[in-house]
């Protein structure tokens, strides 16, 4: 962990903190959306987009880029504004998210903007594809990694299970499936509607690399993300454990928030919060 | 011809998916053997009421629609009449061959409820806009397919399948629309409406977009002099033949209209059965061949072709052709 510098430090940190303000104003302004998971998965987007992957804003559809698949759809604001935040486009666009013939559809989709990879939203299917990529880039003896955001409620899915004895037997060790175990879907805590612990003894049953870490802290999740890339003969699961609606204390912990966006009140207290973390722009 | 609301007045606005959530328990309330079993979306397909009122007879399974198929077939060949909820995306869509093998197959006495139906889901986008159900739940045997067009209807539609033996699937959607039917007007599975009399073209709706057809049939007798019959379609399957051929015997030409794909939904099923018994000149209102994507429900009904205008426009070109 100490390879990461203070500068890179604090600049992860402020790409969060930005990411989390462009959250809720673009989630306030559509009046629809999916507003825990988006906040509680903006380090991870943070440390993707600054940190771990081999990418070009500007020329998106690189053949050598790492690929990043957002299989938790849902939370497409926080890729969204974690983009927008790279320079894949302009910032004022996050405005149009969900409105009619915006690029930033309420669900992710290939068609209306290449560099999300692929369509999301249905849950369990992201690591699936994110497998056929990885296994293709071993065919080709490519060295791109392929990074899957899922969410824990998606993990009920035989779908994702599937994929998992997949990209286990195969040897995917060019796959990264991070977790978003925040514990709540939308009818409550996970544990309650269908339990998925013990997570980790799953994963190492279908003969994975586990890493079980805090989601929210960047220096954790900067080292999860260079210990997957020297794991040979493995995938890797980089369990987060993440507060839902981190960094707005009235959101935080409360599954009702799945998938409410704030009212124009709510918002402003939330980015009166945010711009008190670090500094604000 | 049956009596409805006086659609002069504002209409009352309600979510199809209440008619639901009240048929539910009213089905439970009659028979002990029906119970709930929902994939994460208790609130959204208005399961909440059953979930409350019967808690030993609601089961959560969590994301997993083809379980929720799967399992619910063995609750039924144990003796259960389960009702099972998603988004119609979900459940049917993904479990499809779940409803045939272990539903249709077997006939498992399961009600799939498919909920947040159609584009008018809005700003969620194409992934969750339903518009193929009505086709892949239509073309198994044994399914019985309904698509109610308000929440009064719903409710009456739910106990109405609860009632009748075998797999079924009902349809409905997740905004607010016009309540058309009042609660005394009969429902039963495999009977089309007529509500509104004509001797030029008729309109066959099923669905919310039932009241945009009362609509355009009102506004073309005004301004147009055009005489349309109406016909809310709310059974796909089984299909009231005998009400199809008559439709077109009297008025020579069918507009239908329906908040699904032109190929393969209920229009579709009008054209298989008037291309063999009556044959007429025929116009398909619905999403032409494309996805849905995000968008204003309004907007986007508006958008794809489904509003009283496009509707107007399907019944002037059907008449064209008719001379
Ligand atoms: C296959 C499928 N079934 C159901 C849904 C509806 N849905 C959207 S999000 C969600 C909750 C899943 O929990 P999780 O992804 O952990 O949510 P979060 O932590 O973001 O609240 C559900 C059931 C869906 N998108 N896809
Ligand atoms: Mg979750």
């Amino acid at each position: 962990m100490g390879s990461l510098s203070s500068e890179r430090m604090s600049l992860l940190q402020e790409k969060a903190t930005a990411i989390r303000r462009d959250i809720i104003e673009m989630l306030a302004q559509a009046k629809s959306g999916h507003t825990a998971g988006s906040l509680d998965m903006a380090d991870v987007f943070a440390v993707m987009y600054f940190h771990v992957l081999r990418h070009d804003p500007a020329n998106p559809l690189w053949e050598d880029r790492d690929r990043l698949i957002l299989s938790a759809g849902h939370i497409c604001p926080v890729r969204y504004a974690a983009m927008a935040e790279a320079g894949y486009f302009p910032r004022a666009e996050l405005a149009t998210l969900r409105a009619l013939g915006s690029r930033l559809q309420g669900h992710p989709e290939r068609k209306y903007l290449p560099a999300l990879e692929t369509t999301s939203g249905p849950l369990g299917g992201g690591l699936a594809q994110g497998a056929g990529m990885a296994y293709a880039a071993k065919m080709d003896a490519k060295s791109w990694r392929v990074y899957i955001v899922t969410s824990d409620g998606e993990h009920q899915a035989g779908l994702h299970w599937e994929a998992v004895l997949f990209a286990g037997k195969n040897k995917l060790d060019n796959v990264v499936c991070i977790v978003d175990r925040n514990f709540i879907q939308i009818d409550g805590s996970t544990e309650q509607v269908m339990p998925l612990e013990p997570l980790r003894d799953k994963y190492e049953a279908f003969n994975w690399n586990v890493l079980e870490i805090d989601g929210n802290d960047i220096a954790a999740l900067c080292d999860a993300a260079d210990r997957a890339r020297s794991t040979a003969g493995k995938p890797t699961v980089i369990i987060a454990r993440t507060v839902p609606g981190k960094g707005v204390s009235f959101i935080e912990g409360d599954f009702r928030w799945h998938g409410k966006p704030p009212t124009k009140e709510e918002a402003e207290l939330a980015l009166r919060e945010l711009s008190t973390v670090g500094e604000a722009r | 011809m049956q009596t409805m609301r006086d659609l002069q007045q504002t209409p009352q606005m309600r979510p199809t998916r209440d008619g639901f959530g009240e048929g539910l328990v009213e089905a439970a309330r009659r028979d002990p053997a029906v119970v709930a079993v929902c994939a994460d979306l208790v609130e959204s397909t208005r399961m909440q009421a059953m979930h409350d009122t019967f808690p030993e007879r609601f089961i959560e399974i969590g994301v997993s629609e083809q379980l929720l198929v799967a399992m619910s077939a063995g609750l039924a060949m144990a003796g259960k009449i389960p009702f099972i909820a998603s988004y119609a995306m979900f459940c049917p869509g993904r479990a499809w061959e779940q409803v045939r093998t272990n539903l249709c197959l077997n006939e498992a006495n399961v009600k799939i409820a498919g909920a947040h139906a159609g584009v008018s889901v809005g700003p969620d986008g194409a992934t969750h806009q339903a518009v193929e159900d009505i086709a892949i739940m239509r073309v198994i045997p044994h399914m019985t397919v309904v698509v109610p067009c308000d929440a009064v209807q719903t409710k009456k539609a739910t106990l109405a399948v609860a009632e009748r033996f075998g797999p079924a699937y009902v349809r409905f959607g997740r905004e607010k629309s016009p309540v058309v039917t009042t609660e005394e007007m009969p429902f039963e599975i495999g009977k089309a409406q007529r509500l509104r009399e004509g001797g030029d073209v008729a309109i066959v709706a099923c669905g919310i977009l039932l009241y945009n057809a009362l609509r355009a049939a009102e506004e073309l007798a005004r301004d147009e002099s055009i005489e349309c019959s109406v016909i809310n379609n709310h059974t796909i399957k089984p299909i009231d033949e005998a009400a199809l051929v008559d439709a077109a015997q009297r008025c020579g030409a069918v507009v239908t209209v329906e908040e699904h794909q032109v190929h393969g939904g209920m229009g579709s099923a009008v054209a298989e059965v008037l291309a063999l018994r009556h044959p007429v000149p025929m116009e398909f209102v619905g999403v032409q061949d494309r996805f849905g994507q995000s968008g204003k429900p309004e907007e986007l009904i508006e958008l794809y072709g489904m509003g009283v205008e496009s509707i107007k426009e399907s019944v002037r070109r059907v008449l064209a052709r008719k001379r």
